[in-house]
C-alpha cells in the first residue's frame, strides 16, 4: 500500500504534527459550496446570515473539518491512513468580505497509541484566538 | 417540540445510487486544498495499491448529508429545518471511497433527545457499494435550536 511519510516506529504519545495556518476567504467558501453541494446561503450571503442572527457569513463547518483534516493527511502523506475522524462544531468561523478573510490555525498531537498500528491524533483548531472545533480527533493507521 | 425517543433505530429506504467520479474527487480535493496525487493521478493511486483515485477523508459528506435529509422530511420528526445547525460529524472509513464506486446510502436515527429546549438528532448514514460492500459510515449530529 501507500508509503506514508512517517512510520509507526517514529510516532509516540506527544508526537506533534506540523502546525498549519489557513486563510479562508469568501471565494474559498463559494468553491467549497460548489464542490460539496452545500449551498446554504449563510455561507455566502451576508444579508441572510445576519437575518438568522449570525455576525456575518460563516464557513461551512464541514469545510473547517476538511481543513483541519489536512494537518493529519499532510503529516502522514497518505490521505487513506486517516481511518476515523470526528469533530464537534463549537464556534463558527466568521469570514468577512475582504481579501484577508479569516485565519484558521490547526495544531495536533498524538494522544494515544492504539492497537493494530493505529494512533489517535488530537487536533486543536482555532480562529481569531477562539477554538472553533472541540473534540476534534482522528485515528490514523500507520505501517 | 421534543423529539420522540421511539424514533431511535428508525431506518429509511436506501438512496438512489451515487456514482463517484474522478472529476468530482479532484474538484473536492481542490476546494479543500488537498494536494495529494492520490486524489488526481490514477497511476499514482494504482501504484499505491488503489484501483482508482481515492477521495479525501471528508468527501463522504457529499453523499451523506443529502441522504440524512430524509430524516428531516419524516413527518414524525417534528423539527424545524430552518433552525438546524450541524453539531458533530464523524466518519469511519471501512475502505477509502474511490472513483467508480456506485454508492448507496442508508440512513438510521441513532439518537434523539431534547436538551435545554434544543432538539439533538443523530443520523447515521451507511455508505455501501451497490453490491453491499461497506465503505464509510458518516454520522451527523444535528441540533435544532429551540425558540428563544
Amino acid at each position: 500500500m501507500t508509503a506514508s511519510r512517517i512510520s509507526a516506529a517514529g510516532v509516540a504519545v506527544g508526537t506533534e504534527l506540523p502546525e498549519q495556518v489557513h486563510r479562508v476567504t469568501r471565494a474559498d467558501l463559494v468553491r467549497y459550496a460548489g464542490a460539496s453541494g452545500d449551498f446554504n446561503p449563510i455561507h455566502w450571503n451576508e444579508r441572510i446570515a445576519t437575518e438568522v442572527g449570525l455576525p456575518d457569513v460563516i464557513a461551512h463547518g464541514m469545510f473547517t473539518m476538511a481543513l483541519a483534516g489536512r494537518a493529519v493527511t499532510d503529516w502522514t502523506g497518505d490521505p487513506t491512513a486517516l481511518v476515523e475522524y470526528n469533530v464537534r462544531f463549537g464556534r463558527p468561523v466568521v469570514v468577512p468580505d475582504d481579501d484577508r478573510g479569516a485565519e484558521v490555525t490547526v495544531t495536533g498531537k498524538v494522544g494515544a497509541v492504539l492497537d493494530d498500528g493505529r494512533f489517535r491524533v488530537d487536533l486543536t483548531v482555532t480562529s481569531d484566538g477562539e477554538k472553533v472545533l472541540s473534540l476534534a480527533r482522528a485515528i490514523v493507521r500507520l505501517a | 417540540m421534543a423529539l420522540d425517543r421511539e424514533l431511535v433505530g428508525r431506518s429509511y429506504p436506501p438512496s438512489a445510487v451515487y456514482e463517484v467520479g474522478r472529476a468530482k474527487i479532484a474538484e473536492f480535493a481542490t476546494a479543500i486544498g488537498a494536494d495529494s496525487p492520490l486524489h488526481r493521478d490514477v497511476d499514482a493511486a494504482r501504484a499505491a495499491g488503489h484501483p482508482d483515485v481515492v477521495a479525501p477523508p471528508t468527501f463522504g459528506i457529499v453523499v451523506s448529508l443529502e441522504a440524512a435529509m430524509v430524516v428531516l422530511d419524516d413527518p414524525d420528526v417534528a423539527i424545524d429545518y430552518s433552525r438546524v445547525v450541524h453539531g458533530e460529524q464523524r466518519f469511519t472509513h471501512h475502505r477509502p471511497i474511490r472513483a467508480g464506486d456506485r454508492l448507496v446510502a442508508t440512513t438510521t436515527i441513532d439518537a434523539a433527545r431534547s436538551v435545554a429546549g434544543n432538539d439533538l438528532l443523530t443520523a447515521r448514514v451507511d455508505l455501501a457499494t451497490e453490491d453491499g460492500e461497506a465503505v464509510c459510515t458518516a454520522t451527523s449530529m444535528l441540533v435544532a435550536r429551540g425558540e428563544s
